[in-house]
């Protein structure tokens, strides 16, 4: 048994190295030669400056949008009743079953129509509502009991008095879900972000890292800075809240 | 009832209802639209019939990325499932560290795609990159990694005298790089999924087997293998929808215009991408969209099928 323990261990121990070995050489690359100086070099080489304050802005905005409008979709198809109802939980759902890539064309083409291509409001607009969060929150909002709604309502409180003062504040740990998945999403996004947008000044922080790589591609010690800084809000976002979002993870079974 | 109240159900999906009508359903049905009409930078030139898709069928660049696709996807999905699984077995229970493991094995999931591409660049370049700089210090020969389109059969089979063509030289080594990269990114989200399929498996049946005097692997075979099925199915479908749409990666490692040495590492989304945006042949690119959904349907619905019959649900 002990040395089944060890063989374990051994195993665990040398799955854990090489999954952490990238991040460590990162890092150890970042800090040859000029040390912290790299970091600084790095962050003046291009504007991450603005790149940082881009995301942050798109990463904000589209969470309070989510937040809002699938709060108030949720509540709609988890508590009430009327016509219509399943035929419109379904057509949200079915815009799940089909993957970006395959409508990101004529999306392009649809903001080009609006005039929005290379504005933030393309970077934000079409992410601010977000149909899984729908979905895990209907599911939440289904297992308030009834009766908490009725004794509500007794007490004076209008419908979405009940959605603000007693639905949201039993449902922080779904609200919390929902947060830490389209935080991760909306810093991380690449795709859409690199067609949407051309000019500089509105380049999020993956394009403006992935441009840098292309034109630095040599220059290791700042490219490991560069990525080491455009990870390091995500890795401490991810280090306080593990727990919860790894049960996330696991509980709801869905990444992106 | 009031009237309010009669519509106000409606008025609270409202602003979910404009964006997902805007951005994900008229967009969805334009790409099936287009598909069929010569749209591209000039503008909207007319119906077209099917032209695209003879045009898709008879693309060689297109069935290479299909060809690079299939390998990318056979190559990332079962070691996908095979090292989470070990892992998750090893994880499963007591254990000392087990939450340092968690987080470690976790991290490349929450990384971006770019910045761990920018990384992995790194380690593999062939002049100076650390994996090459291992292998030499080992005593091999250093390989060129991403930049290799040899195919891997193809350089372990040519020592021997054997010269594999075609399909059977197999993924080019810069594509294997990827699926690696891909591989490594996802292994800790994997892990999660199968240790709660893991805590899902009641602890009696292994209590019964113990007394049957069950040893490790017959305890594997009988009871963890049939009643984890269910999870490994997920883990299945999950990563062969996500490994099909495999593109930052792609566009980061091996940046355009090539999609890798030769072309080798040009996959489905990274040839759409450069057609819709490089070339702006919407018409053309909204077909090979089209493909792609049905092929991601289609493998979904056969999945289920088989799956149905296959797995096991407690």
């Amino acid at each position: 048994m002990k040395g089944g323990q060890i063989l374990k261990q051994a195993m665990l121990l040398a799955g854990g190295i090489i999954m952490i070995m990238p991040f460590l050489w990162m890092i150890s690359t970042s800090l040859e030669q000029g040390g912290l100086h790299n970091y600084i070099e790095a962050w003046n080489r291009v504007p991450f400056g603005t790149y940082f304050l881009n995301t942050l802005i798109v990463t904000g905005l589209t969470l309070i949008g989510v937040l809002i409008t699938s709060s108030l979709a949720a509540y709609s198809f988890g508590t009430m009743e009327y016509p219509g109802r399943d035929v419109l939980f379904m057509l949200f759902l079915s815009t799940m079953m089909v993957p970006q890539p395959v409508y990101l064309a004529p999306s392009y083409v649809i903001l080009a129509k609006l005039g929005w291509v290379d504005t933030y409001l393309a970077l934000i607009v079409p992410w601010t509502t977000n149909v899984f969060s729908i979905f895990l929150l209907r599911q939440h909002f289904k297992t308030l009991p009834k009766s908490l709604f009725e004794a509500a309502r007794l007490d004076g409180c209008s419908r979405f008095g009940y959605l603000w003062r007693v639905a949201l504040p039993l449902s922080k740990s779904v609200i919390a879900t929902i947060m830490l998945f389209n935080v991760i999403g909306s810093w991380n996004s690449f795709m859409w972000p690199l067609v949407v947008t051309h000019s500089e000044k509105l380049r999020v922080l993956q394009v403006g890292l992935s441009y840098f790589n292309q034109e630095q591609s040599s220059n290791y010690q700042l490219l490991m800075a560069a990525s080491t800084f455009s990870i390091l809000p995500l890795l401490i976002l991810f280090l306080f809240a593990q727990k919860h979002l790894v049960g996330s993870y696991s509980r709801s079974g869905i990444k992106d | 009832m009031r009237t309010g109240s009669r519509i106000s159900p409606y008025l609270y999906i409202l602003p979910a209802l404009i964006i997902v009508i805007c951005f994900r359903t008229i967009p969805i049905l334009a790409s099936f639209t287009a598909s069929f009409t010569d749209y591209d930078i000039g503008g909207f030139h007319g119906f077209t019939g099917f032209s695209n898709y003879e045009r898709m069928f008879t693309d060689a660049r297109f069935w290479s990325s299909v060809t690079n696709t299939v390998f990318f996807v056979l190559g990332v999905v079962p070691a996908g499932i095979a090292i989470p699984l070990v892992l998750a077995m090893l994880l499963r229970g007591e254990l000392r560290g087990k939450a340092i493991y968690r987080t470690i094995y976790f991290l490349p999931v929450v990384t971006s795609a770019v910045a761990v591409s920018v990384v992995w660049t790194w380690l593999f370049k062939p002049e100076a990159g650390p994996i090459n700089g291992i292998i030499i210090a080992l005593g091999g020969d250093p390989l060129m990694w991403l930049r290799e389109p040899r195919g891997i059969f193809e350089m372990m089979l040519s020592p021997l005298g054997i010269q594999p063509e075609g399909i059977f030289a197999g993924p080019s080594l810069a594509l294997v790089s990827l699926m690696i990269v891909s591989v490594w990114k996802s292994i800790g989200y994997n892990t999660v999924l199968f240790l709660a399929g893991l805590e899902n498996i009641p602890n009696t049946y292994y209590e019964a087997a113990r007394l049957d005097g069950a040893g490790k692997f017959g305890t594997f075979r009988h009871i963890t293998w049939p009643l984890l099925s269910p999870t490994t199915f997920y883990v299945l479908i999950m990563s062969t929808i996500a490994s099909f749409q495999t593109f930052a990666l792609v566009y980061v490692m091996t940046p355009p215009p090539g999609g890798g040495p030769l072309g080798t590492t040009n996959v489905i989304v990274f040839y759409l991408f450069q057609k819709a945006f490089d070339r702006f042949d919407i018409g053309y690119a909204s077909a090979i969209s089209v493909f792609l959904f049905i092929v991601l349907l289609g493998l979904t619905i056969f999945q289920r099928r088989v799956g149905e019959r296959r797995v096991h649900y407690s």
